[in-house]
């Protein structure tokens, strides 16, 4: 136990020097957990929005629709097998119909795909309830996006003729008032998309009670496929898997970032080890003198350095947990052309610090401040203790 | 059957590598040195009186020839087994003190006890002993860099005797002191000697120490050029009356 006593003596009669080491140490401490917070706090956000807005608890789809494929789209609709078709009679499901169709916006052609999807709808979170808004019935509700209105120069109010082809072919068109620009992260519902009501949608195609895909509900068991006519289930995890890659990949990028951080403060307590060898020589002599095998003394120095990052632990949780604590209830705004990164995050990030993280963190900070504090100490081995005594390095 | 010396060294070789060349540091030093000794190591730089000192206290190991300390060939002994014949048995005191600044007069003293795994009560009895014996018993709670030069060295030989220790080597241990206060430790030492049995090596030139010695070890060019003890004691002329 005398050198755990004697290491934390030295430290903190180090003063000043100790408390700067500990204090950089600590802001690696809490930049990286910050940092880390940060991308997983984006990652969960993208998740929950696209799950939100998009996925649900999955989807039920014609067989014939790849959402990936819209040259499959004129073909694939359906009736809606009664098993969908009475979940969402119960609320736990909705029908969205998807059709090929064409906006002129101040005479220019943009191609959209026209979603119906049922104005009174909970499932997901886009504001269709604002498809019930009174409309003639030469003019179609329009829910468009935010960058829907930023490609088309459309804004809430705006009329525009919208083209389709009806179930027999034949092109027709009605003018299309927008009713709302909705403000979502995820593109995927909103970039090229036109929502409309699923009664109009079917009405102006002729196809009463068809539907391309139907949205569960969380809490919804899909129905097996014989229930569902062929339908095909996509859950979750088939939604999620393109974002799940995007993050692997932006892991890594964060990952560097970890190393970073990580070897700025490995830096400081390298920096700080070799000082204190060469300027505390004779302190080792001394020791040595007492009776201090270099066995003991490397192992001093070693966890004087260890000490440092405890300390900084410390340290880093007396103003990290508060400051950290603080980002992930208000968030980090994000600058407004970050939405067009092609990743579904909100305006703010909120930073998502799990007890892992912070635990890891500091359990790998302080594995590494360890061994990097041991590095220099193995100059002590070849320490003959005369020359110690004397100042001089062997 | 008859007993070893208690120190004593044979044929005793010293060499260091300077460059090309060898350095003979000590050149064949027999010695014997009976327990309870006030003796000196003198003579002038480069004599190797440090170096025999280093090797009596197991600090260094001789090239050739052997040193026995207490029963043990010092160029047998493992670094653990070296740092544990200091650890018990022997002090040391430098001519520049070697206190760690960042502990008190107390845990300066205290720290040669903790290697020994004394309890606290003990440990605590032992400390006070010996700055009282050196009379520091007010400034426990100073750290180093308050204290004069003659007190830090007190607190050097305080931290020596602390653990009660066979031997006590003393390099230059007044080089850096002024005439009272070297004569004060000096002294001091010479009482520990009388008191507690403690073998006193020293190495020196000072002649104030010079004057204290019982026995004096002139060294030149690492042999012995005289072995010379006093009948008596070391009661130089010049030497002050007792002070503290």
């Amino acid at each position: 136990m005398i050198i755990p006593k004697l290491a934390l003596k030295n430290l903190l009669g180090a003063g000043l020097r100790t408390w700067l080491n500990v204090f950089v140490l600590s802001l690696s401490f809490v930049l990286i957990i910050f940092s880390q917070g940060l991308i997983r706090g984006m990652d969960q956000q993208a998740e929950e929005a696209m799950i939100a807005s998009e996925v649900a608890g999955g989807h039920v789809q014609h067989p014939a629709y790849d959402p990936f494929d819209p040259l499959t789209l004129a073909d694939a609709h359906g009736p809606v097998p009664p098993a969908l078709e009475s979940l969402a009679a119960a609320g736990k499901a909705a029908p969205v119909l998807v059709v090929q169709g064409t906006i002129y916006p101040q005479g220019r052609l943009i191609a959209v795909q026209v979603k119906g999807i049922d104005p009174g709808q909970s499932i997901l979170n886009i504001p269709t309830s604002f498809l019930s808004a009174g409309s003639s019935d030469d003019e179609v509700p329009a829910l468009i996006g935010q960058r829907m209105a930023m490609l088309s120069g459309l804004k809430a109010g705006d009329r525009v003729t919208l083209q389709w082809r009806d179930a027999r072919g034949t092109f027709d068109a009605r003018d299309a008032v927008v009713v709302q620009v909705m403000n979502t992260s995820v593109q995927s519902i909103d970039q090229g998309q036109v929502w409309v009501p699923l009664a109009r949608l079917r009405e102006m195609t002729g196809l009463p009670g068809e539907a391309t895909f139907v949205v569960l509900a969380k809490v919804a068991a899909p129905p097996d496929q014989a229930a569902a006519g062929g339908w095909v289930f996509r859950d979750q995890d088939d939604f999620l898997a393109d974002l799940r890659a995007m993050v692997e990949t932006k892991s890594f990028s964060g990952s560097i970032l970890y190393a970073i951080f990580l070897a700025l403060a490995m830096l400081a307590i390298f920096d700080t080890q070799v000082l204190a060898i060469f300027h505390r020589r004779r302190e080792m002599g001394t020791l040595m003198a007492l009776g201090f095998t270099r066995g003991k003394v490397i192992g001093l120095f070693t966890f004087e350095g260890m000490l440092n990052g405890v300390l900084a632990a410390l340290v880093a949780a007396v103003y990290g947990i508060p400051l950290l604590s603080w980002m992930a209830r208000t968030g980090w705004a994000l600058p407004a052309e970050t939405d067009s990164y092609g990743f579904p995050i909100g305006e703010r990030i909120f930073p998502a610090y799990g007890v892992g993280l912070v635990a890891g963190t500091t359990l790998l900070v302080l594995l590494v401040t360890t061994f990097v504090a041991f590095l220099p100490t193995r100059k002590i081995a070849r320490l003959k203790p005369t020359d110690a005594l004397r100042g001089r390095m062997t | 059957m008859t007993d070893a010396p208690f120190i004593y060294t044979r044929d005793l070789k010293k060499t260091y590598r300077m460059g090309l060349h060898q350095i003979a540091a000590l050149d064949g030093v027999t010695l014997d040195i009976a327990k309870g000794e006030f003796a000196g190591l003198v003579g002038p730089s480069g004599s190797g009186k440090t170096t025999l000192l280093n090797i009596i206290g197991s600090l260094d190991a001789p090239s050739e020839g052997s040193a026995v300390v207490m029963g043990q060939a010092i160029e047998t002994l493992t670094h653990k087994e070296a740092a544990r014949l200091r650890n018990r048995h022997i002090g040391f005191v430098f001519q520049t003190f070697n206190l760690l600044p960042v502990y008190t007069v107390y845990e300066n003293v205290e720290f040669a006890l903790l290697l020994l795994g004394l309890p606290p009560a003990q440990r605590r009895r032992k400390v006070m002993d010996a700055l009282d014996w050196v009379h520091l018993a007010d400034r426990a709670r100073s750290k180093p860099s308050q204290l004069s030069g003659g007190q830090s060295q007190r607190v050097a030989i305080a931290r020596a005797i602390v653990k009660e220790p066979d031997i006590i080597l003393a390099d230059e241990s007044t080089a850096n002191l002024d005439a009272k206060n070297s004569h004060n430790i000096l002294q001091t030492m010479e009482r520990l000697n009388r008191e507690l049995g403690t073998t006193f090596i020293f190495a020196t030139h000072d002649f104030k120490v010079m004057q204290y010695l019982r026995r004096t070890i002139t060294l030149v060019d690492g042999r012995v050029d005289s072995d010379e003890t006093q009948v008596g004691g070391g009661m130089g002329v010049g030497r002050p009356g007792a002070e503290r």
